[in-house]
């Protein structure tokens, strides 16, 4: 019975060390374990936070999760071409242009009730997704614009109307430089003339 | 890096900045003649915002009357300085302005017509400011709106109050005006030297005494250094010479010139132990110290060779540029543009109602010749000359490349942050790329980027929060329900004890299920009455008749596709007249439903009609309803010997309940919306009354009115509202405003809705 | 007239990216009446034939690419690639050498990167190398300098050289840095007593030395213009030199020649003031720009000695082109308020 004793002690060592190195294994795999943002997280800190809906899914993270599954990533008007370039880099896919059927790339908006006119029925208080509306029951409501994230969610469903989305001003504050344009890529039409002129 | 040392008169050691630029002086253009003052103008516009942080709340109103050196606007928050009226008279506007600002945007300012008295309001000195508090003195200096004159205006005050604890060993008074034209500090140095010197006495001991006083001059400055040195003398501040070279007078250059140190990347000097403030801003703090005067005025250069005389003018702030040009015998012919502040750094303005504030340090006018306009960018040779240029030893060529490629990641990584924009690489650039301008843009994303990720970050948060007490609402709810199928329960219990209890106890034993089932009981009475219904079922009877009238006649006269749509209205209309008469019947035969045979009748027209029902009778009947199939139940239950069976119909029961309560619920509630056939409540205080009643107020306001009321109502609210927006429009429109196409659309959507009301009005009646 | 609006600066100095280019243009006068004094006309029907092609591929790339032509053309960048690689082409070579040569300069080596500024190898030495390695005869005949034997070509002689179809062969004669390459049987002096070309020169062969010397001077002009800074070309010849010193052994016959020889023959001054200067190829700071030219006069003494070409400015250039990228990242200047340089590869802590 040699040959039994001989594959037995292989097969103890074989098997005592299967147990050591998975025991390392498991020990490293836990004390090592990469400490990344699961997928969703990253998509969700890429998406704009506008809460609209207008990706067909009840806000962003919801959306984030649909994208991690395999949805497409050009759905989301507000965050517009710059978002889906950055999910596109994120994803390693190719960056396609917004999906029109969601709706277009707009400029910012923020609500704005007309305070007179309101009537104090806090549906947009409902309807807004990031409480940015504040009001009671016959108050007048009124839209933290600071808050607001432009999604147009309460405008339908109030009943007077009374709701505005007004394009966000640009103040001396907020106002940044444009890139040189002409300047810099001159092109075969034009003319140095011009430039000189137009400058 | 290597740190050439110097040697100067003074014989302290001075270190070489990296970089650098020697630009065209044309600083002896505003030196001829001496400093003057203009005429005031006849309206001085004091913007809110002259310094970097939030902007001053305004304090005054139109029409009041203001002193010279009154505070008129209040500052907002700690990083913020209040303003004061620069002259007497009458604040005739506030409104927003054109701000002297590379955006050339609006801003909110007051503007004051002057009363031409120049009337000093009573000021407030602070002259034993040693024996103070240091944050009253502080408090003191932050209140006569002092900020830093130099070019950035950073308020003073808070720049003179550290935070950490870094000791502060040197105070440095920058006199250094290394950009070309400007002549301002220079003056001021030339003029009011003990002025600055005894700022820098407040500033010193603000401080806590530093070991290093330092007051920094380029070498092309001799007049305004010898009379620092003279005005020094006795005292222990130092007046260091160097040499000429754009940018020293960079905060971040000078320190580095006078102490060897560098700031660390997005830090305060403050932490190297250096506070740095202008020379004019030295002499500013000791007039609000001495004489309590507020900073009303400052030291502007207007030079160029587009004016007549060039030269430097104490001038009030709020001076338009337009009065200053229209005093210096301007020739609109030669100007080409407005620059505030030097070539290297200052911006253009288009708008010659721009007024001075606190920052400006110099208007200059050009001739078309003197500074001409930038030829077309050529194509970047990496030649690397903007590298050998730049201060901060950074790698223009590269953040050129990559703000162009809009790679902001990259940009971060060869540290745009650090560029503080002095153009010198733009100057130096062979292909005269507008480099500092790419910067500037891209500097401008990253940081709307950033507050674009705050944003949304905070309203991830929200969305987040609010997803959450969604939840617990209805979880609130979810233990409501619990709570009243267990009262539900321990009613059958007891019920089960006393089988003949009365029916009055069947939805519980609680008063307020006695009182809801006394409002029904009276609601019934009324509501059932068949004059009423009667009455009712006849008046639809006649519209839906001359409903299908009108549209018969429309409909034969009409064409195409028109025909087909009256067509299917005629349709409509038809079938809501037979149900209507079918209801009208049914209501005319009340004695016969006591017959089986009736009660047939009655069934079927009560379902042909359900559709037409009001809600309040919907609702009532399911009340009714529901409790005859309780009671049934109950009978049942305790007959049931089957012990499943018996549990299954115990589960029934109380899911029964439950839908009970809340028709019982829905049926008070209709009840108030019908406000004329409504009871008056019964005597009684118990809580469930109150907050029936809180309840029907509630309802009132909506309820009160008809159908046909309400739909009047919103109709003419809509029309005023129309109106408003189509005036709104107009006046957009005039101005030129940019929210035109928004307006518009706001109004083609109110237009509609109008429309469409007006049609339902049109149906019902 | 409205307001103008611009960013600031709003003022600039005069020196423009052509006005550079013309300096360089004026810089080379000096090596190119050298080339002719000493190797005759050839040059310069190099020069027009360069300068010709130069000028039509650029218009023609620029057609193609949608760019204002006249604008482009007007920073005489196309030019200067064209006369360095004419002084860099044997002269009397066949006309279509220059031809192709600047052909693929301007054409493949710049235009289709982007034009100038986009090039990541210097378009006239990928012009030298694809003409070396394709013709290698014809790139490696040199005349005899004038004051040696054989005498010059006149001008009709040099013409049917270059268009007809009259054989070099009569004029040429193998260059100093050749002979002491293939010399590995006699020591240093005799070899310079027995060379002609060596002997009637002084220290690196007769012409040669006068041509390098041309170059050096139009260099320090530039220089003097601050047109580049020093530490490309002293990095290069400092190199070379020391390498040379090195392995001169003494003068023995196993020497690679003296430090002198290796400074003054060849292409050496050219490459170290023209050619490695070229600041769209190279390392960006002024740092990285000393490495690059340590690295390249290394190159070119390597190759020089132990490759099988004879001369190897151009073939170094190309090499460091290549690594110029990693000399930026590793030569990033420390920027005001950090502690240490950044490299662009490293993320923000
Ligand atoms: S479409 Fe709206 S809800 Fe959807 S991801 Fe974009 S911002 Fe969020
Ligand atoms: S929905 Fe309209 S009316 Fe109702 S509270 Fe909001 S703003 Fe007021
Ligand atoms: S100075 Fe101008 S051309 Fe030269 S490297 Fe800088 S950006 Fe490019
Ligand atoms: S503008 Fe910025 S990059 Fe240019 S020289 Fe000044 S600090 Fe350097």
């Amino acid at each position: 019975m040699s040959w039994f004793a001989s594959v037995s002690d292989a097969m103890l060592v074989l098997g005592g060390m299967a147990l050591v190195f998975g025991a390392i294994l498991g020990f490293a795999a836990i004390r090592f374990k990469v400490e990344g943002d699961p997928i969703v997280d990253q998509i969700d800190s890429i998406l704009p936070q506008t809460q609209c809906g207008q990706c067909g899914y009840p806000g962003c993270r919801p959306y984030a999760e649909a994208i991690a599954n395999g949805d497409a990533i050009n759905k989301c008007p507000p965050g517009g071409q710059a978002t889906i370039n950055q999910l596109a880099n994120l994803l390693d896919v190719e960056a396609v242009p917004l999906d029109e059927e969601h709706g277009s790339e707009d400029i910012k908006k923020v609500a704005f009730i007309r305070e007179d006119e309101c009537i104090g029925c806090t549906k947009c208080i409902q309807a807004c997704p990031v409480d940015a509306i504040l009001g009671a029951a016959k108050q007048m409501h009124t839209v933290i614009a600071d808050e607001c994230t432009g999604c147009d969610l309460c405008v339908e469903p109030c009943p007077v109307d009374c709701i505005d989305m007004i394009p966000v001003e640009t103040t001396p504050r907020s106002w940044v430089w444009e890139k040189p344009g002409a300047h810099s890529q001159l092109i075969a039409t034009d003319k140095i003339g011009e430039i000189r002129g137009a400058a | 890096m290597a740190h050439t040392t110097e040697r100067t008169r003074s014989s302290r050691r001075i270190w070489d900045i990296p970089g650098g630029v020697h630009p065209p002086e044309h600083k002896a253009q505003s030196m001829q003649l001496p400093l003057a003052h203009i005429p005031l103008a006849p309206s001085l516009i004091v913007p809110l915002s002259q310094h970097i942080g939030a902007p001053a709340i305004a304090l005054v109103k139109e029409g009041d009357r203001v002193l010279k050196g009154q505070k008129i606007a209040e500052a907002d928050g700690p990083i913020s300085a209040p303003v004061h009226a620069p002259t007497s008279g009458t604040v005739t506007r506030i409104g927003d302005y054109t701000m002297p600002h590379p955006s050339g945007l609006q801003a909110e300012a007051i503007e004051i017509s002057s009363d031409f008295s120049d009337t000093w309001c009573e000021l407030y000195p602070m002259q034993d400011y040693r024996e103070r508090d240091r944050s009253e003195v502080l408090h003191h200096i932050r209140e006569c709106g002092i900020a830093g004159l130099g070019g950035a205006g950073f308020p003073a005050a808070i720049k003179l109050n550290p935070k950490g604890n870094a000791p502060i060993d040197t105070l440095i008074l920058n006199g250094t005006e290394c950009e070309p034209y400007i002549t301002a500090d220079d003056t001021i140095m030339r003029v009011r030297p003990e002025e600055i010197v005894a700022g820098a006495e407040i500033l010193a001991h603000l401080l806590h005494e530093p070991a290093d006083v330092l007051i920094g001059i380029e070498d092309n400055k001799p007049e305004a250094i010898k009379e620092m040195r003279e005005a020094c003398e006795g005292t222990r501040f130092e007046v260091v010479v160097f040499p000429t070279k754009y940018p020293s007078g960079g905060e971040k250059q000078l320190i580095q010139i006078l102490t060897g140190r560098e700031v660390p990347s997005e830090h305060l000097p403050a932490e190297v132990g250096v506070i740095c403030q202008n020379v004019g801003t030295a002499a500013a703090i000791y007039r609000a110290i001495q004489f309590g005067e507020p900073l009303v005025s400052r030291i502007t250069t207007v030079v160029g060779e587009a004016l007549d005389i060039q030269r430097n003018i104490e001038v009030p702030l709020g001076t338009p540029v337009g009065h200053i040009l229209a005093n210096h015998g301007i020739d609109r012919e030669q100007m080409a543009k407005i620059v505030i502040g030097g070539p290297m750094m200052g911006f253009t303005v288009q708008d010659e109602r721009v007024p001075v504030v606190k920052t400006t340090n110099c208007i200059l006018v050009p001739a078309r010749k003197e500074l001409p306009a930038p030829v077309p960018a050529q194509p970047c040779i990496r030649c690397g000359i903007c590298a050998e240029a730049c201060p901060a030893s950074l790698l223009p060529q590269q953040l050129y490349w990559y703000a162009r490629a809009e790679d902001y990641e990259k940009l971060e990584a060869y540290s745009i942050k650090d560029c503080i924009e002095c153009g010198a690489c733009a100057y130096v650039c062979p292909s005269h790329i507008p480099l500092v301008q790419y910067y500037r843009a891209a500097k401008g994303t990253m940081r709307e980027a950033e507050q674009e990720k705050l944003k949304s970050d905070r309203a991830r948060e929200r969305f987040e929060f609010r997803k959450a007490r969604l939840e617990k609402a209805e979880q609130e709810k979810e233990a409501k329900r619990q709570a009243r199928k267990k009262a539900a329960e321990e009613a059958r219990k007891r019920k089960a004890a006393q089988p003949a209890s009365d029916k009055a106890g069947t939805s519980g034993a609680s008063s307020e299920a006695d009182v809801v089932a006394a409002a029904l009981a009276r609601v019934k009475a009324k509501e059932s009455s068949p004059e009423q219904q009667k009455a009712r079922a006849e008046r639809s009877v006649k519209s839906a008749q001359e409903r299908v009238q009108k549209l018969e006649e429309k409909a034969s006269a009409a064409e195409g596709t028109q025909r087909d749509q009256l067509q299917a209205q005629l349709k409509a209309a038809q079938l809501k007249l037979g149900e209507a008469q079918q209801k009208l019947t049914a209501l005319d035969q009340p004695e016969k439903t006591s017959s089986a045979a009736a009660a047939v009748d009655a069934a079927i027209a009560r379902a042909r009609n359900k559709a037409a029902m009001s809600p309040l009778e919907k609702a009532q009947k399911s009340v009714d309803s529901l409790r005859q199939r309780i009671q049934k139940m109950e009978e049942k239950i305790p007959q049931e010997q089957d012990a499943e069976l018996q549990a299954a119909l115990r589960d029934n029961h109380r899911k029964f309940q439950e839908k009970l309560v809340v028709a019982e619920q829905e049926l008070a509630q209709l009840q108030q919306q019908e406000p004329g056939e409504a009871t008056t409540p019964p005597a009684g205080n118990d809580k469930a009354q109150q907050a029936i009643e809180r309840a029907r107020a509630a309802a009132q306001a909506r309820a009160g009115m008809s159908d046909e009321e309400k739909l009047a109502a919103e109709l003419s609210s809509l029309e005023q509202r129309v109106e408003k927006a189509r005036q709104r429009l107009r006046k957009a429109q005039d101005e030129g405003n940019e929210n035109v196409p928004a307006f518009q659309a706001a109004l083609d959507k109110m237009e509609n809705k109008l429309a469409e009301k007006r049609q339902q009005m049109g149906e019902q009646q | 007239m409205a307001l103008m609006h611009a960013s600031s600066p709003h003022t600039a100095q005069p020196q423009t990216s052509a006005n550079i280019m013309q300096l360089v243009l004026a810089a080379m006068v000096p090596g190119i009446v050298a080339l002719v004094a000493y190797f005759g006309v050839g040059v310069l029907f190099n020069l027009a034939l360069c300068g010709l092609t130069a000028l039509a591929s650029e218009a023609l790339m620029l057609k193609l690419r949608g760019r204002p032509i006249g604008f482009y053309l007007r920073d005489y960048s196309a030019l200067v690639t064209a006369a360095l690689l004419a002084v860099a082409l044997p002269p009397y070579c066949p006309w279509w050498i220059p031809v192709v040569g600047t052909a693929t300069a301007i054409i493949l080596a710049k235009q289709l990167y982007g034009g100038l500024g986009f090039n990541p190898f210097n378009p006239a030495m990928v012009g030298y190398v694809v003409l070396l390695i394709s013709f290698p005869v014809e790139m490696t005949l040199w005349v005899a300098p004038a004051t040696v034997e054989h005498g010059l070509p006149d001008i009709e002689e040099a013409f049917s050289l270059v268009f007809g179809n009259y054989q070099v062969d009569g004029f040429t004669m193998a260059t100093p840095l050749e002979i002491v390459r293939h010399n590995n049987s006699i020591i240093m002096s005799q070899l310079y007593n027995e060379e002609p070309v060596l002997a009637k020169g002084s220290i690196a062969g007769a012409g040669w030395e006068m041509v390098n010397l041309a170059f050096l001077v139009g260099g320090l002009y530039l220089l003097y213009r601050k047109v580049f800074t020093w530490h490309a070309p002293v990095g290069m010849l400092a190199a070379l030199f020391l390498l040379s010193t090195v392995f001169y052994d003494s003068g023995s016959s196993l020497s690679e020649g003296s430090p002198l020889l290796h400074l003054f023959s060849g292409a050496t001054m050219l490459g170290a003031f023209f050619i490695i200067t070229d600041p769209v190829s190279s390392a960006t700071s002024t740092r990285g720009r000393l490495y690059f030219g340590i690295g390249v006069g290394i190159l070119v003494f390597v190759i020089r000695v132990w490759g099988s070409y004879p001369d190897a400015v151009a073939f170094a250039v190309l090499l460091m082109n290549f690594a110029a990228p990693l000399i930026d990242n590793y030569t990033l200047p420390r920027t005001y308020g950090h502690a240490a340089p950044r490299r662009a590869t490293e993320k923000e802590d």
